[in-house]
């Protein structure tokens, strides 16, 4: 390996890709101490100012309520649909688990633009238009798959060996389950909560269909907002939301190690 | 996807309970059937069907959405218009991808699962956000067009046209070009470059004639991912066209939302839905190409 060094030329074209990469992620924490009225870069004043508008504007704030409270009933119902469904399919091998298996990942295959298009139509006619039920069965409709995918893999991984002991031993299936598989499971679980959390919590395309006037979630009135004015409220919203998403990745990465989870 | 699948599917174990495993099955049935069989059927349908005025739709089936849509100028250059935009952004985000994934794989240690979560994080930020960044950088009162103006260059316009939807979706593809291009990456072993260059190839024909054909399935699959989801990008060209880059999907959306023609909108999405299928299909004619060698 030692003498395959990476010229330096080459050294700096990957940095200024690594630049160009991370760059709009980055400009938006200057942006958010804006003291401007208007978008603009480098900022002529520093202030707080658009935090301070963040925290008044009921309108961005009740998104952000709503798009906390059906990330949560999402990513609690994305586990208890997904594991017994990976349960049918890896451990009960039910006739035709594989055709199953592709049936119910086949969603993330489709652009959501035309899953977003066809669930409108759909739920114009079932008056789940503008409604949260109808948003959380849109963003299941979308985080079931990953759901079942991680939880296939972390479940097909696991030694039978134990659930035999404890079946022979005497427990009854449902007990092994319980007392044995799940335990076993646990990092697959929480892999599969913090995933179907954080693209229930980022969907926009399905979400900006499905979401009424009067119930909207926070991406969708970033974008709207983004879309009429250009000021640097957004900015304040998006470092507050990268500092989020920061905290999540790094407490699974304290915990389950974050390549291991999100890199196979 | 299909060989990942087949690793925990292999242990066949007692034959299911059958009653117990259609229980199991049932709510994700469900979800499936209501949110994805259902919807999609009936929006192939819907591009059969006629459009009624104030957003009807009526009973007769039809041929006159395709008909309308392929005999219309304004649909043949917004169908050709995407795909050459696709195809642009695909060529670029290879080129700025690929000497990433080329340091990231030849990286070890620490320094490479650093730099890999550095690729991986922009996914997790929302695609909103950083197009939003992007219009900040590229604004007439961005820190691009300042410094261009600085330096006495003229500043092209480098928002509210194709230009800047192509500079922001490039980015935004960045990582899944880099983790598709490292997942081809596998046969690519130094030590075969070192061979090349220690029998006196040049660094450039090594490139040519040792890495570069040993990277080609990623390259295949790193576009055709990137293809793709360029063409159903509807956030940053919505964003950062301004309204005025007409594309398939913010056209889908627009006639979904605005027109309410429900019929041509649903047409639109199934011709999408062809072009990735045809994506497809030169993908796999182009692996089978690298295959033969």
């Amino acid at each position: 390996m030692e003498n395959h060094q990476t010229s330096l030329p080459m050294k700096i074209v990957v940095a200024v890709l690594f630049l160009f990469l991370l760059a709009p992620v980055l400009l938006v924490f200057p942006i958010s101490f804006s003291g401007e009225q208007i978008l603009s870069f480098p900022p002529e004043s520093w202030s707080f100012r658009w935090y301070a508008a963040l925290a008044n504007n009921s309108q961005m704030m009740s998104a952000f309520t709503t798009s906390l409270g059906l990330a949560l009933v999402v990513t609690v119902l994305s586990l208890a649909i997904g594991i017994p469904a990976a349960y049918a399919i890896v451990r009960l091998k039910v006739a035709g688990s594989q055709i199953w298996y592709n049936l119910f990942t086949a969603p993330l295959l489709l652009p959501t633009i035309v899953l977003g298009l066809a669930i409108l139509i759909i739920f114009a006619s079932t008056g789940l238009l503008g409604t949260f039920t109808g948003l959380v069965i849109g963003h299941l409709v979308v985080t079931l798959p990953y759901a079942l995918r991680v939880l296939a893999v972390s479940l097909g991984n696991l030694e039978l060996a134990c659930e035999e002991a404890a079946s022979s031993l005497g427990a009854k299936p449902l007990t092994v389950v319980r007392r044995v598989t799940l335990p076993m499971m646990a990092p697959g679980i929480v892999a599969t909560a913090v995933l179907a959390f954080l693209v229930s919590f980022d969907e926009v395309v399905i979400t900006m269909f499905l979401a009424g006037p009067r119930l909207t979630t926070l991406p969708v009135a970033l974008f709207h907002h983004v879309e009429s004015q250009a000021d640097p409220l957004v900015a304040s919203v998006s470092v507050l939301l990268v500092l989020l998403t920061l905290a999540i990745v790094l407490v699974v990465d304290r915990t389950l190690g974050l390549t291991r989870t999100f890199v196979k | 996807m299909t060989a990942g699948t087949a690793t925990f599917l292999e242990p066949a174990k007692r034959r299911g309970t059958g009653n117990v495993a259609v229980a199991l099955l049932l709510p994700i049935a469900l979800v499936n059937a209501v949110g994805f069989i259902w919807p999609i059927l009936n929006l192939a349908g819907l591009s059969i069907r006629e459009a009624l005025p104030g957003g009807g739709i009526g009973e007769n089936f039809t041929a006159a959405n395709w008909s309308g849509l392929l005999g219309d100028g304004f649909y043949i250059d917004l169908i050709v218009n995407s795909l050459v935009v696709s195809l642009t952004i695909t060529l670029l985000t290879l080129l700025v991808s690929y000497p990433i994934a080329l340091y990231l794989h030849r990286a070890t240690g620490a320094w490479k699962s650093f730099l890999t979560v550095l690729v991986i994080s922009p996914l997790l930020t929302s695609a909103v956000v950083r197009t939003y960044g992007w219009i900040a950088l590229l604004s007439d009162t961005g820190p691009v067009v300042k410094a261009m103006t600085a330096l006495g260059i003229p500043a092209p316009r480098l928002m509210f046209n194709t230009t800047g939807v192509v500079i922001g979706l490039t980015e935004i593809l960045m990582p899944y070009m880099i983790l598709a291009l490292m997942a081809g990456f596998g046969r690519l072993d130094p030590r075969v470059e070192e061979a090349a260059s220690t029998l006196g190839a040049r660094p450039f024909a090594v490139f040519r004639r040792v890495v570069l054909p040993l990277t080609a399935p990623g390259i295949a699959l790193g576009c055709l991912l990137c293809f793709v989801l360029a063409v159903s990008s509807f956030i940053t060209p919505k964003l950062m066209g301004g309204g005025r880059v007409f594309l398939l999907a913010t056209e889908i959306y627009d006639q979904a939302i605005v027109t309410l023609n429900w019929p041509l909108a649903a047409t639109l999405s199934v011709l999408v839905l062809v072009i990735f299928g045809a994506a497809l299909v030169l993908y796999s004619r182009a692996m089978r190409l690298l295959e033969q060698g």
